[in-house]
């Protein structure tokens, strides 16, 4: 009985619009996996101790890696920048701590690659004595310099998207946004990291909410908050009392609400179209960890040098605590009185989106808002996968309303084209497809290996375009130089005919005309023709002068033969001979053009035949190699345009994913 | 390595499967009720007949057997041909129908997942075409039969084709109320007249409408266990109702009204477990709703100008055929595009 009332109930409320909620715009799908929230939210933050060593890597951030400042065996005092942002996107590093930097080396960072890379390792010397800090009064500071200073606070998304967060604080002066958004969703299972700071540290999320606000000339500003967080939400609400511009909103507990696409369309009941950015509807979303390190960057000048960890899973006391960025992780799992005996290894993150870490020697690094302890009894592997039935759970599930179904079909058949008809990078990875697969297949990294493929397929078709490109630019080059070249040829030959006033060496014309060909073996054929200094012109002319003479003497002869003729171009205008010889030359001369002809022919026939030569020796055609250093150097010059181009397209990329 | 998510939401295939087999209990329960425990050996020979054939396929194939079978996806298609087949089916009939449907229909075209057309309904459609007198000769229900067969009779009858010696074929066997009507329409009744006969119940066929009403039952239990979605049975039943009150009410005397439609011939049965296979049907909220129209509308044609008594198997099949194209056409719009 209890089952139809409760199947009406929910009938009923799957007909309600906002299930109960008001003024919320729901999006399609979305999961409800079991949250495992409550575990962790029993005891206080706990400030984890300062450990004995600290492994801080380069790389915590979207962008580019910072610039090493220090060197090893340097003290440094706890918040002095150990390495500086390079180029637009990119964070600070800090020292968490007072100590000496020990090592500059690669060292294992979390990260999906699980690959090293490289790291500060900084020995504390417990006394955790600060550098000067610098507060700023931030409300009588005017707001581009507000921002340059943020650049060096190594304050990145906290949320986990670790993305610089002056970037998105860089407005020029001009900024269009009139909603802050503050992601405090909080969607994934497991994680209360910002739940626990919202309910212990809601006065300071408010003043960097005022920050922000100010930064970004955003008139209103919105907390969405999951239902399933209800303390943090009355504390948040009673905070925000006295701005009325903040407002805390209670959004369903759905996964993944959290993502910020989805969070806008909850809140605000806007779908930002997907080619353009938040910010382009005004809209900008922070998470609600990071508002509150830009409160304290400019009210006490402490740079970020430590977050909110919810250190969970198979674990007897559960719990979140504050850590210091490079604190390697079983230090953290020692806080929590070790893991249960059947841990298999740790995840990073959620259960839906997180990853595997390689050990417990990994250091926590900005973008660790949880680490949870996996067992069999908590994550069994998954089952062997089925095949596909179409029942399109995926679909239903889908928070961008794709058609998970097809792109598995797609993606497994390395359709890669299909596969991005059917929008594949509108796909956030949020896992909701897997997770209701009842064929148990992971689809998700079915997604992950077409789109790693299609960017590598796109790459190798733009260096294979670039290739062209050059190769093509590099013959144009070269027939420009050669028909320079026959220019000034003819200039000279010009000059030389001008002074002994007699016909031209038919040479130059062949010349000209046999410019076109592209082929190697033709040019080279143009300019093995003599008469290129005025010394041979001269010679040449003689000997045109010469044959001219036995023309005429012979001019009533019709039988000539053709090579003597073919030799000879008298230029009429000039000629003083007769009618009878005018008759003969002109007959000479078609002779002349037809032998000329089949010169040119035989030639790019062999040039042709010393291509197919070349090619099938492997050899790539001559004019490749032999480039002036001209050509060269405009090539290198394009080359570097291009670079530069690309990089800028690369910065603009991490700016439009920093936006989401 | 990333290989999130690590948690899954637990119904498996096998799990789907079996709650479409429970969501037939109730039918299988009123179909022994009404037409006597025939249908029980029918179902069993069709169950072992699949599974055998599905198990000797997947080894040609060189498929992993066990999983494969504990699918359960074989039984389904076992049972549903079995309860469209006529009851008192002999037993050859039932084997060959349920071969066709698993090694032609499925396996040939790659096994779970990949067969284009409803397994079940090529086996029912194979047999029709290849067997119409069997097909289409129903035993009378037991409360209208003059001599209502026992169990034991049933099975010798189905195994040996013998019926005690009392009693004539003839005897067992009426006409469908679908048939009946076709018939009696060409000769010119009227449909009020028409539907006093025995064999017509309140809304269709005496006995019959208690079957299908219980196929209506487990339907409703598979959608609130979200196993099948609402789109199809409810486009299925509001075209097949649709298209038969439009017709009903131009011409009452010559057409059966809604209900009747709804209520006879395996309406329920295809509305809640032969349409919602989910393979052979489109995957969109939209196409699923055309799809489903599309074989409402096609199964009151066939039923109503069409040769056969009852027009779901081919109105699924032709529709089979176009789900590929619904597909296609009925993209819904992704999050954040323009339509």
């Amino acid at each position: 009985m209890s089952e139809i009332i409760n199947f009406a109930s929910n009938l009923i409320r799957s007909a309600l619009p906002n299930n109960g909620l008001k003024d919320i715009f729901r999006f399609n799908g979305g999961v409800h996996p079991p949250e495992h929230k409550s575990e962790s939210t029993t005891h206080p933050i706990t400030k984890l101790a300062i450990p004995e060593k600290l492994i801080l890597p380069l790389r915590q951030h979207v962008g580019h890696i910072p610039k090493i400042k220090v060197q090893v065996g340097d003290y440094v005092l706890k918040g002095q920048m150990l390495a500086e942002p390079e180029g637009s996107v990119s964070a600070a590093i800090h020292a968490p701590t007072s100590g000496v930097v020990s090592a500059i080396s690669e060292a294992v960072i979390p990260h999906p690659s699980g690959l090293p890379d490289m790291c500060i390792t900084l020995t504390p010397d417990g006394k955790d004595s600060w550098a000067e800090l610098q507060p700023v009064d931030w409300r009588h500071t005017d707001k581009k310099s507000l921002v340059e200073r943020l650049r060096s606070s190594g304050i990145v998304g906290l949320g986990g998207a670790t993305f610089p967060t002056h970037i998105k604080l860089r407005t020029n002066g001009k900024s269009n946004v009139h909603t802050l958004v503050i992601n405090a969703a909080e969607c994934e299972p497991y994680i209360t990291c910002d739940d626990m700071l919202m309910r212990e540290r809601a006065d300071e999320i408010i003043k960097g909410i005022e920050i922000v606000q100010y930064l970004l000339g955003a008139e209103k500003c919105i907390v969405g908050i999951e239902d399933n967080k209800p303390v943090a939400a009355s504390v948040m609400t009673k905070a925000c009392m006295a701005s009325p511009a903040i407002t805390v909103k209670i959004v369903p507990t759905l996964y993944p609400s959290g993502d910020a696409r989805r969070l806008i369309h909850l809140l605000l009941g806007i779908e930002i179209p997907n080619d353009k950015r938040s910010t382009d509807v005004g809209i900008q979303v922070f998470n609600v960890a990071t508002v509150l390190a830009i409160y304290r960057y400019f009210e006490f000048g402490e740079p970020s040098i430590s977050r909110i960890v919810t250190m969970t899973g198979n674990v007897t006391v559960p719990q979140n605590f504050e850590v210091l960025f490079g604190t390697p992780l079983k230090a953290l799992v020692a806080a929590v009185g070790g893991v249960k005996p059947n841990t298999t290894h740790f995840i990073m993150g959620g259960p839906m989106m997180g990853f595997d870490l390689p050990n417990d020697l990994v250091p926590i690094t900005k973008a660790a808002n949880c680490i949870i302890a996996a067992a069999p009894n908590l994550f069994a592997p998954p089952p062997p996968a089925m095949p596909c039935i179409r029942c399109a759970r995926c679909a239903d599930a889908c928070p961008v309303n794709l058609q998970p179904q097809e792109l598995y079909w797609f993606s497994k058949s390395d359709n890669f084209e299909k596969a991005r008809d059917y929008n594949l990078f509108d796909c956030i990875e949020c896992g909701c497809c897997t997770y209701v697969c009842p064929s148990d297949i992971p689809l998700v990294q079915y997604y992950r290996y077409a789109k790693s493929e299609i960017i590598a397929l796109d790459k190798a078709k733009e260096a294979a375009d670039l290739a062209r490109e050059r190769n093509d630019f590099r013959l144009a080059r070269i027939e420009r130089e050669k028909f320079e070249r026959a220019q000034k040829h003819a200039e000279r030959a010009q000059a030389a005919k001008s002074e002994i006033k007699v016909a031209e060496v038919n040479v130059t014309e062949v010349k000209d005309e046999a410019i076109k060909p592209e082929d190697a073996a033709v040019s080279k054929l143009i300019e093995n023709v003599p008469a290129s200094t005025d010394k041979q012109a001269a010679i040449a002319a003689a000997v045109a002068r010469a044959k001219a003479q036995k023309l005429a003497a012979t001019a009533n002869t019709t039988e000539m033969p053709a090579e003597k003729t073919a030799t000879v171009l008298p230029i009429t205008t000039e000629s003083k001979t007769t009618e009878a010889e005018t008759a003969a030359l002109k007959d000479s001369e078609l002779r002349a053009k037809q032998d000329k002809q089949a010169l040119i022919a035989a030639a790019i026939e062999r040039a042709k035949a010393q291509k197919l030569a070349a090619a099938q020796a492997g050899i790539a055609p001559k004019n490749i190699e032999n480039v002036s250093a001209t050509v060269q150097a405009e090539i290198n010059e394009t080359d570097a345009i291009r670079e530069k181009a690309k990089q800028a397209v690369d910065t603009k990329v991490l700016e439009s994913k920093a936006s989401d | 390595m990333n290989r999130s998510p690590y948690i899954t939401d637990a119904p498996t295939v096998s799990t789907i499967m079996f709650k479409v087999l429970l969501a037939l209990v109730p039918g299988i329960i009123a179909y022994v009720w009404v037409y006597g425990g025939g249908i029980l050996v029918s179902l069993t020979l069709a169950t072992l007949t699949a599974l055998t054939a599905e198990a000797i396929l997947l080894k040609i194939r060189q498929r992993p057997v066990t999983p494969y079978l504990m699918d359960m996806s074989a039984v389904v298609t076992a049972w549903l041909l079995a309860l469209a087949l006529p009851p008192l089916a002999p037993w050859w009939l039932v084997i060959v129908g349920t071969f066709f449907a698993i090694v032609i229909a499925k396996q040939l075209y790659g096994g779970l997942g990949y067969n284009p057309f409803n397994p079940a309904m090529v086996g029912y459609a194979v047999l029709l075409i290849s067997f119409p007198l069997i097909m289409t000769k129903w035993p009378a229900p037991l409360l209208l039969a003059e001599h209502p067969l026992g169990f034991m009779d049933q099975l010798h009858f189905i195994f040996s084709n013998v019926l005690p010696a009392d009693i004539k074929v003839d005897a067992i066997t009426s006409a469908t109320p679908l048939d009946y009507l076709k018939t009696q329409l060409m000769l010119k009744h009227e449909v009020a007249s028409i539907t006093q006969a025995p064999i017509f119940g309140t809304f269709g066929a005496k006995g019959g409408e208690i079957v299908t009403g219980a196929y209506l039952l487990g339907g409703l239990y598979l959608l609130q266990q979200r196993i099948i979605s609402w789109h199809l049975p409810t486009a299925f039943l509001a075209a097949l109702a649709t298209i038969s009150l439009a017709f009903y009410a131009i011409h009452p005397a010559h057409f059966a009204n809604p209900l009747f439609h709804l209520m006879s011939g395996a309406s329920m049965l295809c509305a809640f477990f032969i349409i919602t296979d989910p393979v052979s049907g489109p995957t969109t909220p939209k196409g699923k709703l055309y799809f489903a129209a599309g074989v409402g509308v096609l199964t009151y044609l066939i039923r109503v100008y069409g040769g056969y008594p009852d027009g779901v198997a081919f109105a699924v099949l032709l529709m089979n055929m176009c789900v590929p194209l619904i597909d296609a056409l009925t993209q819904p719009r992704v999050f954040g595009h323009e339509n």
